[in-house]
């Protein structure tokens, strides 16, 4: 993303929209001190001691994922491409958020593990443990440090104030409460947060929609501007970069619905981790089931919105359609909360978009924690201590890394460019790990040295892929190539764990027992619906199951 | 279980300390005000022609008041239970 830095961009806030900031602020440091009082363990500061309820957990699993890319980047998307946008939501998240809850999550809560490297660690020791852990750790510095820097800018740009100053100030707030009150902290402010965001951007959809005239007059405006194709969803030609529209749905549904969206979503311990603070197994797995609700309906609120600033803002729409002037498609809601909204609700969208910002840091922030404390410290460096040690190591940690971001992000605005290379690059490191975590979760005849083996290929085969589409050997504009990367890490993946497992050795089925599905007790796998899981509503497959009819009926609607 | 104890609820202690709703219903109470009180006395009527006619801060405003009373009544209702140890397993 670019470093915006156009005059009109710049809101006109007044001071009634100060008072509402700083009345966030003041929310967000509160709730870290109230977090504090509950922190005694490291368990307690890392995973809130496993005692959410499930609705707290399900909308911080949303929120930690609502940061920059998602608000700014899907509503530029919306503005360029339109409705086919609305598959990064409906196929490239609903499914796998789907089925970490129904399938995965009773390994991960049930196996007690701490975060899903010391997953990686029992199921395949530790050279897979030491890969998954480092390649995490790293990633998440150095995303906080891109999350702080967009922040920064965003508040540069709309408010003008210095971006040190602005980088520095967040970063100090999202240290003070994750700091103080570790996991259930930043649960506690993502679930705000999560409400801040829809109370910004609601008003700013039914706003701008009346603008356009209702929905008939989006889309009369839209296709006599830019064709019906931004209008449907499939088969997003645009989208993927692939002329036939067979390869464009095949794209979509394998590349990004089924491994890059898996990769993400099933084995991101950002988002893991929220489902392991729950306080149940049931709750854990209706975690992300609960999350899926909301993740529905909130491409409305971010493409809708992005698709009345394409066809009603005026740099925006001569941008579009000359590729002149001096705005870009990630301005969309930024000029469309200009030309709308008065003081008053302005404060308001503002705090909202600095919510999100500061919500995706402090999810990378509380999840490099926990990795770099147990599965990098605690597991490699200094063992056997009591707890309170690693209770305090982890607080220094959270300051640590805050400082590591803080410069991360100041590279970051020297060269956003490389940035966007690196979050690409860590997203090729992702397509992989699904392959050798579902393989490992259902064969347990899967080899320790298969669990290596298949991450470093996989990941090979991504990169390649990645490097063949960077240097133009491979034709593909749009996020084709990134599909393709997946694809092909996914099936090198299974390919090299399968011949390597058939030449080693496997671990003995009795310490496999929790962690592969042939060996786990049905019991063990199973949520108790008695005491506060019970009830029909609090079934983590049926809960399942409604949300995959709403996302079929939302595909054939708007497809 | 015993059917209720000093506080009146049923199976364990009111959570006093710290309910995330409230925190939430609390926020929302005063931007509620803020934004209703900006909507009937502090936006012109270009602002109001700007956004599509409408006095957004007054309906958000009422919104979010209605959203925050939502979120007292829930936690109202259904208050955060935490077990007693000692009675919690026998019933």
């Amino acid at each position: 993303m670019h470093v915006l830095a156009q005059e009109q961009l710049r809101l006109d806030a007044g001071p009634v929209d100060y008072v509402l900031l700083a009345l966030y602020f003041a929310f967000v440091l509160g709730i870290g001190l109230l977090a504090r009082r509950s922190v005694s363990s490291s368990l307690d500061f890392f995973l809130s001691g496993r005692s959410l309820p499930a609705w707290v957990t399900g909308l911080a699993f949303i929120a930690a994922n609502l940061g920059a890319v998602e608000i700014i980047g899907m509503s530029a998307n919306g503005a360029q491409y339109g409705m086919p946008t609305m598959h990064y939501f409906w196929v490239g998240a609903i499914p796998a958020m789907l089925f970490l809850g129904v399938v995965m999550m009773p390994f991960y809560y049930g196996s007690k593990v701490r975060s899903v490297p010391e997953f990686m660690l029992r199921r395949f020791g530790k050279p897979a443990h030491l890969v998954n852990a480092i390649s995490f750790a790293v990633a998440q510095l150095l995303i906080a440090g891109v999350n702080l820097f967009l922040l920064a800018s965003i508040v540069n740009v709309l408010l003008g104030w210095p971006l040190w100053v602005s980088v520095i100030i967040a970063a100090l707030i999202v240290l003070s409460y994750t700091g103080l009150g570790g996991l259930s902290a930043a649960i506690y402010n993502e679930v705000l947060q999560f409400f801040v965001i829809v109370a910004a951007l609601l008003p700013l959809t039914i706003v701008g929609m009346i603008k356009v005239g209702g929905w008939s007059g989006l889309v009369d405006k839209v296709s006599t501007q830019y064709g019906a194709n931004e209008l449907s969803a499939w088969p997003g030609n645009e989208l993927t970069g692939f002329g036939s529209n067979f390869l464009s749905v095949l794209g979509i549904v394998f590349g990004l619905g089924f491994v890059l969206a898996f990769g993400y979503w099933t084995t991101n311990f950002v988002e893991v981790q929220r489902a392991m603070a729950s306080k149940s197994m049931s709750a854990a797995q209706r975690t992300p089931i609960i999350g899926a609700f909301p993740k529905m309906l909130i491409p409305f609120l971010v493409i809708i919105p992005g698709m009345i600033a394409g066809a009603s803002v005026q740099e925006m729409m001569v941008f579009k359609q000359t590729g002149e002037g001096n705005v870009e498609y990630n301005d969309a809601l930024l000029l469309l909360m200009r030309d709308l909204l008065p003081n008053g609700i302005l404060g308001i969208a503002l705090a909202g978009l600095l919510a999100s910002f500061m919500a995706g840091m402090a999810a990378n922030l509380s999840s490099f924690n926990t990795v770099f404390t147990y599965d990098i410290w605690q597991a490699y460096i200094v063992r056997d201590r009591p707890d309170s040690y690693y209770l305090n190591m982890g607080r220094w940690v959270t300051v640590g890394s805050t400082v590591i971001a803080i410069g991360t992000a100041f590279i970051a605005s020297g060269y956003s460019n490389l940035m966007d290379y690196l979050q690409q690059l860590f997203s090729l490191f992702n397509a992989p790990l699904f392959a050798t975590f579902i393989l490992g979760m259902f064969w347990k005849r899967m080899t320790p040295a298969a669990g290596w083996s298949g991450l470093v290929f996989g990941t090979f085969a991504s990169l390649s892929v990645f490097l063949m589409a960077e240097n133009e050997v491979l034709d593909l504009p749009g996020q084709g190539a990134s599909f393709v990367g997946a694809g092909a890490a996914f099936v090198v993946d299974i390919l090299v764990s399968v011949v390597v497992s058939l030449a080693t050795r496997p671990k003995p089925a009795a310490e496999l027992v929790g962690l592969v599905y042939g060996l786990t007790p049905k019991e063990e796998r199973t949520a108790s619906n008695t005491g506060e899981d019970a009830g029909w509503y609090r079934r983590p497959a049926l809960l399942a199951g409604i949300v995959l009819v709403i996302v079929i009926i939302l595909n054939i609607v708007f497809g | 279980m015993s059917a209720s104890n000093e506080n009146g609820s049923r199976s364990g202690q009111r959570a006093g300390v710290f309910d995330v709703r409230q925190v939430i219903a609390a926020l929302f109470v005063l931007y509620g005000l803020i934004c209703t009180l900006m909507g009937l006395f502090g936006t012109s009527s270009q602002e109001i022609d700007q956004a599509a006619g409408i006095n957004i801060n007054l309906w958000s405003g009422i919104g979010m008041l209605i959203f925050a009373g939502s979120f007292i009544l829930w936690g109202w209702l259904r208050p955060i239970v935490v077990p007693t140890d000692s009675e919690s397993e026998s019933s």
